[in-house]
């Protein structure tokens, strides 16, 4: 079997122990969240970090609770409590649809959002999910913390706005009225990384989309959020020659690679196809019609 | 710790002595985690071993160095392919009687070939080592492309064959070619297509391993070994390394399943027992899941252009294929020496053919060597996907539905034995109640109904028919062997004298559960309950000889031993017993467990009482040996041919080309059962297999031959959430000519279920017009299908 | 460095190398065997045990990681000579066949258990979805489940208390 190369391991027992420790090893030093990206890439030795940091036992970091207008959301809350949790659903059904084809059930009690969205993996889910609700991520360091968009947090992929020195601890999602939201994904195979993924998060007033975002998922770099689409969904009403229009504008935003997943022309089809499913069903969400 | 032990719910009739559904003698350890797999083995001062795999396809080596892996404080030997030659080890025998290197020592042939191994205390350091060993290569071009392995100016991958000058490995037909041009010459509807069946790999879930324990003075080898044939993997470890063969034990201990993976000897074995007698400790060598998938024995990989010849009402006339086969860098197939295309001549099917003719050729490539394992009963997987599709085909052309064109065309029960126009004689089979069967099973009228309802609607539903007939349990020992071994199964019974018995067998499970269905043919047969018997296999040392588990062989030939052996020591009982009871053998019958005298039943003997006598001081009848145990050698006088009839229903999504399979309908027929509830389990796994096969699995390669299908992540195999309930039945029609009438079980489903489930999917792509669509039928290679792009996989 | 964890109910204190994956630190340091290794990418679940009641794959876990916690391996299952009704269930129903993914199977179905007494099929299928059987094709593991389910007893291993 494959095996991680040596490295020294210490456990952080708060999250200022966490970074003090992180600034004191430097960049030779990673967190281990869940460890289901990092411990795969280090028996490939891909990775060969010489510290580990267990942030594991941080419990300040497990958490998802309303606070005003936004959700907020722990760095270290585990794929498995995103699914179960009814707060989120109720505001963001995109994270259970998400959720529940995210990895597989036993990987998704470990797996963490902070892990996924610091991997910044083209195929990982949560970046596409978080920056389509136009969340922000409070990142922590010595210095104190700073708040980062999403679009601003994902630099591309496998790179994040996280630097040596810093943690992510927490995300934070806008509560705005209206909303709706939805991810579609197909895979090969359950528990498999997507072809495609899609998601689509609309705010609606009077039956008109006053905002809305769409984020894909493994069809190239700079998808999580695409720019052409937002514009064109704002102010629109909807309907399903429009959903078609979205589609294809989002097909043609991506630039996917054929490999054994896939063609490049099938998944540029998902693309639109998802799309437009994903707008459908949040559109319908806003519109209270779809639990 | 019994077996038996009647669990709450269990019912009597659940116990039975003899055939019926019974518990598995295996499980109480295996659910306890109380297994013993190979990997589970430790022994004091035990080294493990890894090896140094080659990233590229074809190259030259240039040079090795091992210095810095040397010197690492853990380890305790570096070999390399040179210091292999040395000992003259460094190439050894592959099945086919081909030849392959255990270490590279000129070049490597395919990407992750073995070029040197570490030996070190312990597993994480082996790993570490195999960093610090540089390798510099000269790198050539691969062959990639089977289609042009035999062009002129490709490079020459053997060219440590004497005289090669190209990358041909054999030519091969069968049947009469010039009769099947003939039919095909006047035939109504000729329909051609070209048929692939992808390179794919059995991936048991327990990767391949040992464990060599050489001891120094006395030269004993103890091999523990993820190995579906001990006392084949014994001989030829001593024709090839010269070991003295009653020196070389070999012992299979549980294994976590083979699906003929676990059939050759891989070079990793043979590293660890040269490195074990270097050393002079046990040594442990496991494969990762990357080497499991990436070396070892892949199955499949044949192009095949079919074309099938019939009258315009449907009358199938004749069969003809032309077939290029992938074999790898080193022809690793494990064939009969008659056989080097195994039973593929079986690709005429179940149907009553004029003429049928194949012609293959078989080639090198730079990738990994093998080509007979998983499930495939020695390439009928192929041969019956090839039938099986383009009976579809053909039913696609002439409009007709596709399991009406198979009952036309089956073999009627009158004509067996069956003698097929490539000249094998199917035993027995009743084709026809199978099919129906199955059609019941389905609802086929009400499904097709429904299929025609949703056309309308411009919903995808599909309908897949297969019905194969499968040859099994090789075989005649005059025909059929394994690098010279005749495939004949030894078995031995002895009953001691409280009328519990041990059997031990040739053969080895690997997930069959050979412990509970050779103590019910042996209870069957002499009336003593499976629990009183002990199975004893896997052991090279106390097991009789025999070319152990694949091919399903083991109930057909195996089985069959078992039940003659328990025959032999009855005969013996009832002489004993006619000495007991003072009466003629003649006057003696026999009610399973005892006999007694005929017309008086009061007096009876019980076979435990005479094995007490046998074993007892009391007089024997005249000329009787004491004891009551005997052994044979089982040479089987034919294949047996279990058959099967598979209706397959899926759904897909028209936008996004996704799959669902909806439902799978599958009768089978083995013959006689033995044990009801682990022959719907084979069926069951071999289904799955079926459905990954057809719907992702794929070992792919990209141009510089490096492999795409290296770890669980990309090599797909089917979850719970792709696979329906499997509703199974069964008919059953014994063998003539197998003591209990019992045919193999172990890959009906894995033959059968691949083009059920692509007959399916194009069924349900028949509105875009589609009549072949090549496996593995992915979401995107669906997809490319319905917008007319046909790709072949290689 | 050392790690002190519970294993079955038993606590145990090993000096380890940081990088010891927890499967190792089970079977190689500990000799529980039962739990079984499979992959190196993390698909295959035949390493599953229960953290804190909880399935996780061990092959991707370090046994740093894991002490201080609560862990229920395979052997862990049979409790004073009884057997955990899911053990049963797996015998009665033909659930297993070569046995390799059995254990990490039947530690799932004991967590789904604990949460959901009365699963459905597709409860059942999507609980076991990341773990790979190569032998029974899973319909007789969720026939095993089911029977588990109706023949639950006080015995719940595993759960976290
Ligand atoms: C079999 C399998 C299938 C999968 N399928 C999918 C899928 O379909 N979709 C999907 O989206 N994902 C999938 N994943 C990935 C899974 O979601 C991972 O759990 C996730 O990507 C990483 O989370 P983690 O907590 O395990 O992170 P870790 O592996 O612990 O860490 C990942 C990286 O993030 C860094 N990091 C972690 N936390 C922080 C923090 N708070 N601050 C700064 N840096 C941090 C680490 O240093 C490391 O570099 C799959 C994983 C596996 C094993
Ligand atoms: S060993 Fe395969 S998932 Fe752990
Ligand atoms: S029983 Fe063999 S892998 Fe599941």
């Amino acid at each position: 079997m494959q095996v991680p190369a040596p490295f020294e391991y210490e456990r952080a027992t708060s999250v200022e122990h966490a970074i003090a420790l992180r600034t004191q090893l430097g960049e030779e030093a990673r967190f281990i969240a869940g460890g289901h990206s990092l411990l795969p890439m280090m028996k490939l030795r891909l990775a060969n970090p010489e510290y580990l940091i267990d942030i594991n036992d941080l419990d300040e970091l497990f958490y998802i609770t309303r606070a005003d207008d936004e959700i907020r959301i722990g760095a270290m809350t585990r794929h498995r409590e995103l699914l179960d949790s009814d707060l989120l659903a109720e505001h963001f059904p995109i994270f259970r649809d998400a959720e529940k084809v995210i990895a597989d059930p036993v990987v998704r009690n470990r797996g963490t959002l902070g892990g996924s969205l610091c991997q910044a993996d083209p195929s990982e889910d949560l970046s596409a999910v978080c920056t389509t609700l136009d969340a922000s991520c409070v990142i922590k360091s010595t210095d104190g913390e700073r708040i980062v968009s999403m679009q601003d947090f994902h630099v591309g992929p496998y790179e994040t706005a996280v630097g040596d020195t810093e943690m992510l601890t927490e995300i934070r999602i806008p509560l705005k009225a209206g909303g709706g939201s939805a991810y579609e994904k197909v895979e090969r195979r359950a528990g498999d990384w997507a072809v495609v993924s899609s998601g689509v998060a609309v705010w609606m007033s009077n039956g008109t989309i006053d905002d809305g975002r769409v984020g894909l998922a493994a069809v190239g770099p700079n998808t999580t959020s695409i720019g052409p689409v937002a514009e064109a969904l704002r102010g629109a009403a909807p309907s399903e020659e429009f959903y078609e229009q979205v589609g294809e504008i989002a097909a043609a935003n991506c630039s996917p690679q054929t490999d054994q997943r896939g063609t490049a022309a099938y998944k540029t089809h998902l693309a639109k196809e998802l799309t437009r499913r994903s707008l459908r069903r949040a559109v319908a969400r806003a519109q209270g019609q779809e639990a | 710790m019994t077996t038996t032990e009647p669990a709450p719910d269990t019912t009597e009739e659940e116990r039975p002595i003899g055939f019926g559904r019974l518990l598995r003698k295996e499980d109480p350890r295996l659910i306890r985690g109380m297994g013993n797999f190979v990997d589970d083995i430790s022994l004091d001062g035990m080294l493990h071993l890894a090896i140094l795999r080659s990233p590229v396809a074809h190259a030259r080596i240039v040079s090795i160095d091992t210095s810095a892996a040397e010197a690492h404080p853990k380890v305790v030997a570096v070999i390399t392919g040179e210091d292999l030659a040395a000992q003259g080890l460094a190439w050894m025998p592959t099945l086919s009687n081909d030849t392959q290197a255990v270490l590279a020592t000129d070049k490597v042939r395919f990407q992750h070939q073995e070029v040197a191994f570490v030996v070190a205390e312990d597993r994480y350091s082996a790993r570490d080592a195999l960093e610090l060993i540089d390798v510099e290569y000269d790198w050539l071009d691969p062959v990639v492309d089977v289609r042009t392995a035999l062009d002129a100016d490709v490079p020459v991958i053997r060219d440590d064959l004497d005289g090669k000058t190209d990358n041909h490995i054999f030519d091969w037909e069968t049947g009469d070619e010039a009769a099947t041009n003939a039919v095909f010459d006047s035939a109504d509807v000729v329909v051609s297509e070209e048929i692939i069946y992808p390179r794919v790999h059995p991936a048991p879930m327990e990767t391949c391993g040992c464990v060599a324990d050489v001891e120094r003075v006395s030269g004993q080898l103890t091999l523990w070994c993820t190995s579906q044939a001990p006392h084949a993997h014994r001989t030829v470890y001593a024709l090839v390394a010269g070991l003295p063969e009653h020196k070389i034990r070999v012992i299979a201990p549980d294994i976590g399943g083979g699906f003929g993976n676990k059939v050759p000897i891989y070079p990793g074995y043979v590293c660890a027992i040269v490195a074990s007698l270097v050393i002079g400790k046990p040594v442990k060598w496991m494969e990762d899941r990357t080497e499991n998938l990436v070396s070892t024995g892949f199955a499949r990989d044949y192009v095949m252009n079919a074309d099938i010849a019939a009258t315009k009402e449907g009358k199938i006339l004749a069969v003809r294929t032309n077939v290029l086969a992938d074999h790898g860098a080193f022809n690793g197939v494990a064939a009969p020496t008659k056989y080097p295309a195994g039973f593929f001549g079986v690709f005429t099917g179940s149907y009553d053919l004029e003429a049928a003719y194949a012609k293959m050729t078989a080639v090198y490539t730079n990738k990994a060597p093998g080509g007979v394992a998983y499930a495939c009963s020695f390439r009928i997987t192929e041969a019956v996907y090839l039938v099986e599709r383009i009976v579809d085909c053909l039913a696609h052309e002439l409009d007709m539905d596709p399991a009406e064109l198979r009952l036309k065309n089956f073999i009627k029960p009158d004509q067996f034995p069956y003698e097929t126009k490539t000249g094998w004689v199917y035993d027995s089979g009743d084709y026809e109640p199978a099919m129906r069967k199955a059609m019941e099973m389905a609802g086929y009228d009400e499904l097709r109904r429904e299929q025609a309802e949703k056309r309308e609607r411009g919903e995808l539903m599909g309908i897949g028919v297969s019905f194969f007939t499968e040859a099994v349990g090789a075989g005649p020992r005059k025909d059929m062997d394994i690098l010279g071994l005749g495939m004949a199964d030894g078995c031995e019974l002895r009953i001691h004298p409280t009328g519990k018995a041990v059997v031990r067998l040739s053969v080895k499970t690997q997930g069959q559960g050979h412990e509970t269905t050779f103590a019910q043919i042996v209870a069957e047969e002499i009336g003593i309950p499976p629990e009183d018997i002990e199975v004893v296999h896997g052991d090279t040392d106390n097991t009789p000889f025999g070319l152990g588990t694949y091919g399903s062989r083991s109930t057909p030939v195996s089985g069959a031993a078992a039940a003659l052996v328990t025959r032999k020591v009855r005969d013996k009982a009832q002489i004993i017993a006619s000495g007991m009871l003072e009466v003629s053998v003649a006057d003696l019958q026999w009610d399973k467990g005892a006999f007694s005298v005929k017309g008086d039943p009061t007096k009876s003997v019980t076979i435990q009482d005479i094995a007490m006598r046998a074993h007892g001081a009391g007089d024997l009848p005249d000329g009787l040996e004491g004891g009551l145990e005997a052994q044979i050698c089982y040479n089987p006088e034919n294949l047996t041919y279990p058959f099967g009839a598979y209706i397959c229903v899926v759904d897909i999504d028209p936008d996004t080309a996704v799959v669902k399979v909806r439902r799978f309908i599958a009768v089978d027929d083995c013959g006689t059962q033995i044990n009801p509830m682990i022959i719907e389990g084979q069926v069951h796994g071999g289904l799955a297999d079926g459905v990954g096969m057809a719907m992702m699995e794929m070992i792919a390669f990209d141009e510089d031959g490096n492999c795409l299908g290296g770890s669980l992540m990309d090599y797909l195999i089917p979850t719970a959430l792709e696979t329906p309930d499997w509703e199974t039945g069964h008919t059953v029609t014994p063998s003539p000519h197998h003591p209990i009438g019992a045919k193999g079980i172990g890959e009906s489903a894995t033959v059968g279920s691949p083009p059920a489930v692509v007959n399916a999917i194009v069924d349900a792509l028949k509105p875009y017009g589609i009549r072949h669509a090549d496996m593995p039928l992915t979401p995107s290679r669906v997809w490319e299908a319905m917008q007319g792009n046909h790709t072949p996989p290689i | 460095m050392q790690v002190t964890m519970t294993i079955n109910g038993q606590e145990v204190s090993e000096e380890i190398e940081p990088r010891l994956l927890l499967v190792h630190f089970i079977r190689d340091q500990l000799g529980l065997t039962g739990t079984h290794w499979g992959c190196d990418t993390s698909n295959c679940g035949t390493c599953v045990v229960l953290i804190d009641g909880e399935p996780v794959k061990s092959c991707t876990q370090l046994a740093a990681m894991a002490s201080g916690h609560d862990i229920t391996t395979v052997e862990g299952l049979e409790v004073d000579g009884e057997l955990d009704p899911v053990q049963e269930g797996f015998m009665q129903c033909h659930g297993l066949q070569c046995g390799f993914c059995t254990p990490g199977m039947m530690l799932t179905a004991r967590a789904l258990l604990n949460a959901d007494p009365d699963p459905s099929e597709e409860v059942i299928r999507e609980a076991i979805s990341g773990q790979i059987c190569r032998c029974t094709g899973y319909s007789t593991i969720v026939r095993s489940i089911q029977w588990a389910a109706d023949h639950e007893t006080d015995v719940s291993v595993g759960s976290a208390s």
